[in-house]
C-alpha cells in the first residue's frame, strides 16, 4: 500500500543507537543526555528506581516522543519522524498496561498486531492469518483464541499483547515492564517469552524492575538513575552492591544462583528493634 | 473463517441484510398507519387522496426520519470509539447543540436579511445555508469538547462528557435568547425544528442533507477498521502502525458532517446514536467494520418507528410531539442505565 521503503534489511548493527537524547515533560527532565545500543539477537534490561526515565527511553526509541536533544536511531531512522506505519514494521511495544475496554477477542487483538502490514480496511491475507496463528502459538493463547479479552486472568492477558507484538512481526521489541501485577510463575513465563524471541533473531529491550528477573534472564543490563545511564554491561558487573546501594538507596547481600550462575541480589531488611 | 479477524462474510451480510430489513419493516408500518387510513393499492394505483397521502406526506416522512437515524447511530458509533467510551453520542456530547446553534445562527441572519433584501434572505435561509452552518456548529462544538476534555495531553472521557452536557445547557440559553431576536413566526419554527420534529421538508432539503450523510458515513465506514485501533488507545494504537492524529481529524470532521446533517434535517434528536450502536454492539461485537454499518442501518429503523410512534400515540388526543421527545423519554433513563453500569464494572473490575 505504501509506497515508502525502509533501509534494509539488512538493517543496521546495533539496530538501535541511542545517541546524548534529553527529554523533559515541561520543566521536568525525565531522560538527561543518555546512550545506548542494542543489537538484534539481544535481550536488554533497563534497570533504575522509580522516576529514572526508563519508560521515557523506551518511548523514544518507539518514536512516541521526540528528544529534545540527541539522536535517536531505529534500524536507521529516526523513528519520531518516520511515518507510524514504517516504524510499526520494524518495531512493536508492548504497554505495561495495555487497555482492555472494548470485548475485543483475543485473535481480533492479536490480529491488530497486523496493522501496519494491511490495507484501510484490514482485511488479513493468508500472510496475516498464517502470522497471527504462529503468535498464538508461540504464546500458549491457541486454547483462547475466540474468548474475550477483558474475560482473560492478568496473566493470560499479558501473553495476548505479547502474541500482537510478534504478529506484528518486528525486528526490535520493546517492552514496558512486562511482569508487573504478575505472580511469579507469570514473571518467569513472560522473561522466558523474551528470551525465546531474543534467540529467535529478535532485538529485546525491556524495562524491568525485579532485579534478579533481569540478571536471570537479560544479557545485558543499562541501569538508570536521575535520568542518566550509570552503568551499563552484564548482569553481574552492572549489580555490585555499591551500586544497588547508590542507586536504589538499599544495601543488598550479592550472591550467585547455585543451580544457573546468575548473580542474585537480595535486600537487607534489618528487624525492627 | 470462522473469527473475527477478517470480517466474516456471512456476519456482515445477515447483519446489513436484518438492518435492511427492519427499515422496510418500520417503513410499511410508518406509511400505512395514520389518522387516515390508507390502500397501498390504491396509493400504487394512483387513486387520491391515498397517493397523496403515501407518496406526498408519509413516505418523504419516513425517509427523512431513516436518513437522520443512519446519521446519528453512525455518528454515535464513531465518537464511542474516539472517547473510548459507550456513554459518548453526538447529542451527549454537545454536538447536536452546536449543530443547532449553527442553523440557527444562519436561520435568523436569513430572517435579518430579507426584511432588507428579500430574495437574498429567502436564499439564505434555503436548505444548503443551513446544512453548512450546521455543520459548521457540529465541528466547531466537536472540537471544543474534546479539547477541553484534554487535561495534562491525555483525552479524559468523564471529562469530555462533561464538557458536552454543559456545553448543551449553555447552547440551549444561547438559543433562547437568540430567539427573542426573530420575529414571532420565525420563532415558533425555530422552537419546533430545534425540539427534534420530523416534519415535511422539502424534496431539496432532504436531497442535500441526504448527500451529506451518505458521504460522511461512507468516509466512517472505511475508517471502521481504525476506528478498531482507537479504541485501544493513542499511544497503543501508534504503536501499531496508525497515525492517530490524522485518523482523528478524519474521524472527527465525518462524525460532526453527519450530526450537522440531521441536525439540520430534524433538530436536536438525542440519545439515538446512544441507544442503537449499544444494542447492536451486543449483537455484532465490537469489531467497527461490522458495528459501524449495522448500526447506521438500525439507527435509521429505529428513527422511522419511534416517529412513528410519536404519530401513532398521541393519535387520539390529535396532536403528535416532536420525534426528539420520543428519543429523549426513552434514552434518558438508558443514559442513567449504562453510566451506573459502568461504574459499577469499573468499581468491580479494575
Amino acid at each position: 500500500m505504501s509506497p515508502l521503503r525502509l533501509p534494509g534489511p539488512p538493517w543496521p548493527d546495533p539496530i538501535v543507537e541511542v545517541r546524548g537524547v534529553r527529554h523533559a515533560y515541561g520543566a521536568r527532565v525525565s531522560v538527561d543526555g543518555v546512550s545506548f545500543t542494542a543489537r538484534e539477537g539481544e535481550f536488554v534490561g533497563l534497570l533504575g528506581p522509580n522516576g529514572a526515565g526508563k519508560s521515557t527511553l523506551i518511548r523514544l526509541v518507539a518514536g512516541l516522543l521526540a528528544p529534545s536533544a540527541g539522536t535517536v536511531r531505529l534500524a536507521g531512522f529516526d523513528p519520531h519522524a518516520t511515518p507510524r506505519r514504517l516504524v510499526a514494521r520494524v518495531c512493536a511495544l508492548v504497554p505495561q498496561e495495555p487497555r482492555l475496554d472494548w470485548p475485543f477477542t483475543v485473535r481480533d487483538v492479536v490480529m491488530m498486531g497486523r496493522t501496519a502490514h494491511q490495507g484501510l480496511l484490514a482485511i488479513p491475507t493468508r500472510e496475516d492469518l498464517g502470522a497471527v496463528e504462529g503468535a498464538l502459538a508461540a504464546c500458549d493463547l491457541l486454547h483462547l483464541a475466540g474468548r474475550r479479552v477483558d474475560a482473560l486472568s492478568g496473566g493470560e492477558r499479558r501473553r495476548v499483547f505479547f502474541a500482537r507484538a510478534l504478529a506484528q512481526e518486528p525486528r526490535v521489541l520493546l517492552l514496558d515492564e512486562p511482569t508487573a501485577f504478575l505472580d511469579l510463575a507469570h514473571q518467569v513465563a513472560a522473561m522466558e517469552m523474551a528470551r525465546v524471541a531474543a534467540r529467535g533473531g529478535l532485538c529485546v529491550v525491556a524495562v524491568l524492575h525485579d532485579l534478579n528477573l533481569a540478571a536471570a534472564a537479560c544479557d545485558r543490563l543499562v541501569a538508570l538513575a536521575g535520568g542518566r545511564v550509570v552503568a551499563e554491561g552484564s548482569p553481574s558487573d552492572v549489580l555490585t552492591e555499591e551500586r544497588v546501594r547508590d542507586v536504589w538507596g538499599v544495601p543488598v547481600w550479592r550472591g550467585q544462583n547455585q543451580a544457573t550462575g546468575a548473580t542474585v541480589v537480595l535486600p537487607n531488611v534489618r528487624p525492627v528493634p | 473463517m470462522t473469527s473475527v479477524s477478517g470480517v466474516p462474510r456471512t456476519r456482515l451480510v445477515l447483519a446489513l441484510g436484518l438492518g435492511l430489513l427492519a427499515i422496510v419493516a418500520a417503513v410499511a408500518v410508518s406509511c400505512l398507519l395514520g389518522p387516515q387510513p390508507i390502500s397501498l393499492r390504491a396509493a400504487l394505483d394512483g387513486v387520491e387522496p391515498d397517493r397523496a397521502i403515501l407518496f406526498g406526506l408519509r413516505l418523504p416522512r419516513a425517509a427523512l426520519a431513516a436518513v437522520v437515524g443512519f446519521a446519528l447511530a453512525a455518528a454515535g458509533t464513531a465518537l464511542q470509539a474516539l472517547l473510548r467510551n459507550p456513554l459518548a453520542e453526538p447529542f451527549v456530547l454537545g454536538v447536536s447543540g452546536g449543530a443547532a446553534l449553527g442553523g440557527t445562527l444562519v436561520l435568523l441572519a436569513a430572517a435579518g436579511l430579507s426584511a432588507v433584501a428579500g430574495p437574498a434572505g429567502a436564499l439564505l435561509g434555503s436548505a444548503p445555508p443551513v446544512a453548512v452552518g450546521s455543520v459548521a456548529g457540529a465541528m466547531l462544538a466537536t472540537l471544543l469538547v474534546f479539547g477541553l476534555g484534554r487535561i495534562g495531553g491525555r483525552l479524559v472521557p468523564e471529562a469530555a462528557l462533561l464538557v458536552g452536557i454543559v456545553f448543551n445547557a449553555f447552547v440551549a440559553g444561547v438559543i433562547t435568547l437568540l430567539k427573542m431576536l426573530a420575529p414571532p413566526d420565525q420563532a415558533a419554527r425555530l422552537l419546533y425544528w430545534l425540539m427534534g420534529a420530523i416534519g415535511y421538508e422539502s424534496p431539496t432539503t432532504l436531497a442535500v442533507g441526504t448527500v451529506l450523510v451518505v458521504l460522511s458515513v461512507g468516509a466512517l465506514a472505511l475508517l471502521s477498521a481504525r476506528l478498531n485501533l482507537l479504541t485501544l488507545g493513542d499511544e497503543e494504537a501508534a504503536s501499531l502502525g496508525l497515525d492517530v492524529r490524522r485518523t482523528r481529524a478524519l474521524v472527527f470532521f465525518a462524525a460532526s458532517a453527519a450530526t450537522g446533517a440531521a441536525v439540520a434535517l430534524a433538530g436536536m434528536v438525542g440519545f439515538v446514536g446512544l441507544i442503537v450502536p449499544h444494542l447492536v454492539r451486543r449483537v455484532v461485537g465490537p469489531d467497527h467494520r461490522l458495528l459501524l454499518p449495522a448500526s447506521a442501518l438500525f439507527g435509521a429503523a429505529f428513527l422511522v418507528a419511534a416517529d412513528a410512534l410519536a404519530r401513532l400515540a398521541f393519535l387520539p388526543l390529535g396532536t403528535e410531539p416532536p420525534v426528539g421527545a420520543v428519543t429523549a423519554f426513552l434514552g434518558g433513563p438508558f443514559f442513567l442505565w449504562l453510566l451506573r453500569r459502568q461504574a459499577r464494572q469499573q468499581a468491580e473490575g479494575n
